[in-house]
This record gives structure tokens, C-alpha cells and sequence, in this order.
């Protein structure tokens, strides 16, 4: 992974130090709440229902173990012994004190890590596929792009002050498992038909108030021009975003209402008198970031090692694990694992400081030291010896981390809602917790097939329940905590938006609900569909006409 | 308003103009972009400097072509919060290749010192009672750059792969 | 005639506080001080700005209480929610001996 030379430590170091004397000038009155706000927010610093929340920067997803022992410390040290990971691969932590920040924010520095631009408007965490450096169909590295994103758009003296956030998501696998379609700009590496690797550029698609599928801006970029691009788009949208409207101010507004040939021809107007210049991306950068990633020191294994088919034959607990939470790595005799962070009674995407720690030294014996956070707030260990696959399940079960459920029903996709979240206007993790309880039966999770359920606890969206399969959306009518349900959303490269069904439910109605539907799937699928399948192959009235007729 | 330039404040020589009232003869004035606008090849005829004031919404593309006879632009921040300036002041200088006083104006507030510094503005209208020191304090908050700006300071990148010496 | 109370986040460690009789400020519900009629809601409101303008709390409001009892309980579930502590979470439950709001 990539390791901070001086520049980047120097950095981060200078940062603490900033913002260390912003706290002390907050503390001592010097500054007001409205002066201070923006300035926290651009180091992750929210101030919510019960408390502060710091959401910490994981650079698409990538933690080493001595940073995953360092979030253990911090939820132990500063917190409440917990950590919660989200739909954007970072971490937050929900009660930090202010005057313990510049602390924290010294302790995460010293591991490489820090909490700059996770809120405000300015450019948030670059993501990238969970996958990457082990999927098969890449076409390369894509975390090697994100890291040259990610330090282009830090501290950008001017892209601080934008209308809105920011969010750029990369992949470069044709099946996208970063929901990059719904991403401020998306970069999709791609091969042209000279087999260059160079990038399809889009823009303007994002979920929150009006969810929208981004637009292909630049069909292909290649490699060095990659940052004046993203520069020329962020210039246009700067200075013509809307700011009299916060609802409207995101990039996905501009591209709608100024159409996206007018705006491609916007960003190349401006991109044509910037490309060839300073921002063009040298070889050697490339490539030394590049080096970064070399793919770690694999053995040459068998492809299906016997001792491992043996323990399947024989432990159908294992079986069942391997086939849901595992997946296929290009390297024979590995494995990709899951790690669920969804058992049924824990808020999801919750970690103990425990498990952090524990997780940090299986990732050492199991997965040269290196795990990833997946945007639908899981763990992956990304090489895994298929050898070894039965005996860190063994140690994952009995840290409650190997719920056979990734991808399926269990495997909720859940906001804080409003049990911590100041903008919420319902719960959203009681229910996803009383779903998952009504569902906790493996065998019925594995037959009901891949379904993403996602909810959100207002309409911002950041359970991305927009692109859930099952969408819930929690609203407030008349002081009371109702939920909205959509379906056939979906964040890969089929990118769709879910459809509303019908009027809300009440909140001790909503589980039947989610139950009926996800019945009626049962009763209408053909030939091994799955449930986004069926839904797309029938449409929602059957769906809408169960629903309520049950109502 | 004090004035901040060259990390000290200095009396200012400028007279801000209301759009109604007339331009007095010999100091140096700024206009709106409105009035420059409709008046510009009279107001560049005078014997003092004269200087423009866009407002957030007012891309300095509007006043490209008469820019050579500008002495000044005073880009305005209505709400710190409210960044286009940072382009604005960027084409200025990049595009443009303007080489006279760039400022800051409005809702200017010394945490966004250094990226307007960076940004290409050489002066600040500040709020009362700001103390210089802190101003020069947050100008050097950061040693390290990641990406290249109007101020051409080596950024990280250009500090990894020096360029062979000629 | 609804009553109310002045609640905010502490400024050092963004606990939930509330302005208690004596004019400084409680985590404690029920030493909150209850406010009636628009006349001391503006004087309770005015010393709630103070307070933050003095760095002791930050972004001071009234919320709408009833009296139960004994007890003072916010009349909107996401103040109650902020009051009695994350629902998820009867550990973290903030009142004691009140009920955290239902699961």
C-alpha cells in the first residue's frame, strides 16, 4: 500500500498543528461557532445529536494492521470503545471530546492517517473497488489512480470553497463495485482500441435529495492528462455551480440543467488551455506510486488445495461460508474474504475496539497485513491462502465476524440515522436490526439470493438506499418515524435508481412489508433469478399490488 | 477597512466608488464592473490608476479584454463560504496574465489566507483589530503542496522528480 | 401552555447540556430549569447566547417539554432521542432511570 514519504508526513504533521491552534482559539472564545464550523468540518469534525463525531479518512478503503490497532486505541482511548464504518470506506467515531481532536488527530498522523476534507465542500474520500490489485477483469490498479486523486485534491487552494461536496470514485473492472455511476466525477479506467489504459470520465450523478446516473464527460482520457481533466471540470463547477440553493448545488444539478453536451464542451473549452502544462502527470509519479502496489510475495499454490475441499466436504458451516463471504482471487490458491460486519443485534458496519485489534492480527497472519473497507461498510482481506481459509474462519466466527451473509438479505447497508445523526429524521438502525432478526435464517437468506438492502434516515442519502434493491427511506410525518420503500435500485455497472412503491409505513409495519416483498419475489421467480432480475423483468406492479393489498 | 498587503497593513490609496457618485480626479479609483463596463475607454483616459470590484457572480472574462488598463481588481467574497473568487484570481493572473494588485474583499478571514495566497491575491481587506502576526502565522501553516498553483511553489510531485539539470 | 427547556452540546466535549436553574448548565433532565410563557423564554434564550458567545456551549435552543410527574420529558422523539441517549444503545442511556426511547 502506499507509504507517506516526507512530504505527505510533513503534511499531515502541519495539519495537527493547524488545527490544534484552531481548537485552542474555539476553546479560548477567540473564534465563534459560524467561524469555526467550516474550518472543523474540513477535518472531518461534526457536532451531532449526543455528541462530536470525527469521521477519519481510509484512502479508498486500504488500512494496514497498525492502522486498524491505531482506530482500536482511539475507540478505546477517546471513545466508547467502538468505531463505525460507512458506505464512503471511512471510519467514525461517534463521541470524541473536542479537546481530545488535536490528539487524536496527532495519534492517527503518526500511523499515516488523518481526517482532512471528510466533510465540508471541498473533495471528500477518493474510493475505489475493494477489489482492486486481485480482481481478474481489472484493467490495472485502480487504488494507484485514487492516491494521485486523493493528493491532487487535498488542501486544493482552489477547490476548498465549492457550492457543495465533492466525491470521485474510481474502478477498473468492468463489473463496478464502487457504485461509481452515482459519484460526483467517476473515473472508469478503461483500454482503447490501441490497448492504451487511459480513463472514461463522468460527471454528475450522486443520490441525496435527487438521485441521479452521472454522465460521460470524456470518453477517454489518457493517463497524463488524467488531473488537468479533473481540474477543468472542477473549474467549470466552481465557478458556475449553483450556490443560492443548498439542494442544488451539487455538480449532478449543473450537469442536468445545463445539459451534458453544453457542459463537456464547458470542460473542454477549459480543459484545451490547461492540458500540456503543469498538470501534466509525469511517468516517473506513476510509476513511483505505482511501485506502491506491487502485488505482494504470493507462493505458487494449487489452485484447489485438498486439505481445503476436505474441510468443505465436512463442515457445511465452513462450506456455506466460503461459498457466500469468499470470493475469487486471480492468483491460484487464494481467496478474497468477506468479513461481515452485519451479524444479526449489532448496528451495521459496528466494530468493538476488540475486534479491531483481533482483526488486525489475522489480517497479519492471513493477508500480508492488509485489509480493505468496502462502501457497503464490510471488511475485505483481499489474499487469503485457500489453505488458510478454514482457520481464520475459524477465529472470525468466534469474533462474530463471519455471519455467512455478505451480499444477502443480513447484509444491510444502514446509516447512523437518527439515533446519532443530527439531519435525521428517523431511526433507521432499529429497524435494520429488526429485519435482520426476521431474516437471520441462513438457509432462507441464501435461497432468497443476492439482495441489497439499503437504508437511509433522510433524504441525504448516505445509506444510499437510492441504489438498494429494497430501499428504505425514513421520513417524519407528523412526529411520527415512517418508512419509504423502493426497489430495483442498484449501484454496478447497470446502474439504476429505485422506483417509490407506494406510501409509507408506520414503523411496526415496515418489517412485514419488507417481508411481503421480498415473498413475492419468492412466488414470481423463473429459472434462478435473482430478486433485481425479477423486479426488472416484471416491474413493480406486482410488487406495489401485494404491498398494499396486504396493507 | 484595514488593509493587508505584503504581510503588513498599509494605508490604502484606493477610493472605493459608489456606482451614483463621481470618481474624484486624482486618486485611484475603484469601480464596478458595471460602471467599467459602460465607461471603460473614459475611465482609462484618466491621469490616476483606476481598479474594478467583481462581484461573486462576475467571472473576470466579462473585463478580459480591457484588463491592460486596470491597475486593480478586488474580487469579493459575500460569504467566506462563497469560493469562486479562487478561480477568478487564478485567471486573472494564469489566463490573463494580470500583474497588478489582486484583493480580497468582503468576507475575508485569515483561515483562507494562504489558498488565496496561493490563488494569485497579493492583498486583503481584513476586519478591524486582525493582527498581521496571525496572518503571516497561517501563510506559512503549510510546507508542502500537493498540486501546482499560481504561485508556482514545487509541489510534492516536482520535489520527487527533480528535472535534470540542464 | 407549553413549557420548554434550553438545551445544547457543551463546547469541550460536545455533550448534550441543559440550562439548569441556577443558570449553568446540567446533563440532567430533570435539573433543567422548565421555562413558561414567552417573556422568560426570551430572557432564558438571551442567557443561552451568552453562554455560547462565552465558549461554554455551543448553538443554544429551546425544545417543547411536558411535565410527567416528577418528570421533565421532551415532547419530540428526536429530542428525546438526544436527551436519553441512542435507542440502539441502552448502555450509552444518558437519564438515569428513564426510559430510553423505544426500540
Amino acid at each position: 500500500m502506499y507509504r507517506y514519504d516526507q512530504f505527505d508526513q510533513r503534511l499531515v504533521d502541519e495539519r495537527v498543528a493547524q488545527f490544534r491552534e484552531q481548537v485552542a482559539r474555539r476553546l479560548a472564545g477567540e473564534l465563534s461557532e459560524d467561524e469555526f464550523k467550516p474550518l472543523r468540518l474540513m477535518n472531518g469534525v461534526y457536532l451531532q445529536l449526543h455528541a462530536y463525531m470525527l469521521r477519519v479518512s481510509i484512502p479508498y478503503g486500504l488500512l494496514s494492521s497498525k492502522q486498524m490497532r491505531m482506530l482500536a486505541h482511539i475507540a478505546r482511548t477517546y471513545d466508547r470503545d467502538y468505531g463505525h464504518f460507512t458506505t464512503r470506506q471511512n471510519v467514525q467515531f461517534n463521541w470524541p471530546k473536542l479537546e481530545d481532536l488535536p490528539d487524536i488527530l496527532a495519534d492517527l498522523a503518526s500511523v499515516e492517517m488523518h481526517a482532512i476534507q471528510t466533510s465540508g465542500n471541498s473533495f471528500r474520500n477518493t474510493t475505489a473497488d475493494q477489489y482492486a490489485g486481485v480482481a481478474a477483469d481489472e484493467v490495472e490498479d485502480s487504488r494507484v489512480y485514487a492516491e494521485i486523486i486523493r493528493q491532487w485534491s487535498t488542501l486544493h487552494p482552489e477547490f476548498s470553497f465549492l457550492p457543495r461536496k465533492f466525491k470521485i470514485a474510481v474502478t477498473a473492472s468492468p463489473r463496478d463495485r464502487t457504485a461509481v455511476w452515482f459519484h460526483d466525477i467517476g473515473v472508469i479506467m478503461r483500454r482503447n482500441e490501441n490497448g492504451e489504459a487511459g480513463f472514461e470520465i463522468l460527471a454528475g450523478g450522486g443520490q441525496g435529495r435527487t438521485p441521479m446516473i452521472g454522465k460521460t464527460v470524456g470518453k477517454f482520457v489518457p493517463k497524463k492528462h488524467l488531473l488537468s481533466y479533473l481540474e477543468a471540470i472542477m473549474r467549470v463547477y466552481n465557478m458556475l455551480g449553483r450556490r443560492d440553493n443548498l439542494f442544488k448545488a451539487r455538480i449532478k444539478i449543473l450537469v442536468h440543467e445545463t445539459g451534458i453536451d453544453e457542459f463537456r464542451r464547458l470542460v473542454d473549452e477549459e480543459w484545451e488551455r490547461i492540458k500540456d502544462g503543469y498538470l501534466d502527470l509525469p511517468q516517473a509519479e506513476i510509476d513511483r506510486i505505482t511501485a506502491h502496489f506491487r502485488p505482494p510475495a504470493y507462493e505458487k499454490l494449487p489452485h484447489v488445495p485438498p486439505e481445503f475441499e476436505r474441510k468443505r466436504n465436512e463442515d457445511k458451516d465452513f462450506d456455506h461460508w466460503v461459498t457466500v463471504n469468499t470470493a475469487a482471487h486471480k492468483r491460484p490458491g487464494y481467496a478474497i474474504v468477506n468479513l461481515s460486519l452485519k451479524p444479526v443485534g449489532v448496528p451495521p458496519g459496528d466494530m468493538t475496539s476488540a475486534q479491531m485489534d483481533a482483526v488486525a492480527d489475522l489480517a497479519d497472519r492471513y493477508s500480508f497485513g492488509e485489509m480493505r473497507v468496502t462502501h457497503e461498510q464490510n471488511l475485505t482481506f483481499a489474499d487469503v491462502r485457500k489453505t488458510d481459509l478454514y482457520a481464520l474462519w475459524r477465529e472470525l466466527t468466534k469474533l462474530n465476524l463471519a455471519t455467512a451473509n455478505v451480499g444477502l438479505m443480513g447484509d444491510i447497508i444502514c446509516c447512523p440515522g437518527l439515533d446519532y445523526c443530527a439531519l435525521a429524521n428517523a431511526r433507521s438502525i432499529p429497524v435494520a436490526q429488526r429485519i435482520s432478526r426476521r431474516f437471520q435464517d441462513l438457509k432462507r437468506q441464501h435461497d432468497i439470493g443476492p439482495l441489497r438492502l439499503k437504508m437511509s434516515g433522510c433524504i441525504n442519502a448516505c445509506g444510499h438506499h437510492h441504489v438498494g434493491h429494497i430501499g428504505i427511506l425514513g421520513v417524519d410525518r407528523k412526529g411520527e418515524e415512517y418508512y419509504q420503500i423502493t426497489l430495483g435500485g442498484s449501484a454496478d455497472e447497470n446502474a439504476s435508481i429505485g422506483d417509490i412503491l407506494g406510501p409509507a409505513f408506520p414503523s411496526d409495519k415496515v418489517v412485514d412489508a419488507v417481508e411481503t416483498l421480498v415473498d413475492t419475489y419468492i412466488d414470481i421467480r423463473t429459472n434462478g433469478e435473482t430478486f433485481l432480475e425479477t423486479y426488472r423483468r416484471v416491474g413493480k406492479e406486482p410488487f406495489k399490488e401485494r404491498l398494499y393489498a396486504a396493507a | 477597512m484595514p488593509l493587508l498587503k505584503g504581510g503588513e497593513i498599509v494605508a490604502d490609496p484606493w477610493v472605493a466608488v459608489a456606482d451614483d457618485a463621481d470618481i474624484p480626479a486624482d486618486a485611484p479609483a475603484i469601480v464596478s464592473q458595471e460602471r467599467w463596463l459602460a465607461r471603460s475607454k473614459e475611465l482609462a483616459g484618466r491621469n490616476a490608476p483606476i481598479g474594478v470590484r467583481l462581484r461573486s457572480h462576475q467571472s473576470p472574462e466579462t473585463i478580459a479584454d480591457d484588463l491592460h488598463r486596470l491597475s486593480l481588481v478586488a474580487l469579493e467574497f459575500p460569504h467566506f463560504k462563497d469560493g469562486r473568487a479562487y478561480s477568478y484570481a487564478r485567471l486573472l493572473r494564469e489566463r490573463y496574465g494580470f500583474e497588478g494588485e489582486i484583493r480580497a474583499v468582503g468576507n475575508v478571514l485569515r483561515d483562507q489566507h494562504l489558498f488565496m495566497i496561493r490563488c494569485g491575491f497579493d492583498a486583503f481587506e481584513v476586519r478591524d483589530g486582525e493582527k498581521p502576526s496571525e496572518w503571516r502565522k497561517h501563510a506559512q501553516a503549510f510546507s508542502v503542496f500537493y498540486q501546482p498553483a499560481t504561485d508556482r511553489r514545487p509541489t510534492a510531485l516536482e520535489l520527487r522528480h527533480p528535472k535534470a539539470a540542464e | 401552555m407549553t413549557l420548554h427547556i434550553i438545551t445544547g452540546n457543551r463546547l469541550t466535549d460536545g455533550v448534550v447540556v441543559f440550562l439548569a436553574n441556577d443558570g449553568g448548565w446540567t446533563e440532567s433532565l430533570t435539573g433543567s430549569r422548565v421555562i413558561d410563557g414567552d417573556d422568560e423564554l426570551a430572557q432564558m434564550k438571551a442567557l443561552a447566547d451568552a453562554a455560547a458567545k462565552a465558549a461554554i456551549v455551543v448553538e443554544p435552543y429551546p425544545i417543547d417539554v411536558t411535565r410527567d410527574g416528577g418528570d421533565i420529558r421532551p415532547v419530540r422523539y428526536r429530542e428525546r432521542i438526544r436527551a436519553y441517549g441512542p435507542s440502539i444503545h441502552p448502555d450509552f442511556a444518558k437519564q438515569a432511570g428513564m426510559p430510553v426511547a423505544g426500540g
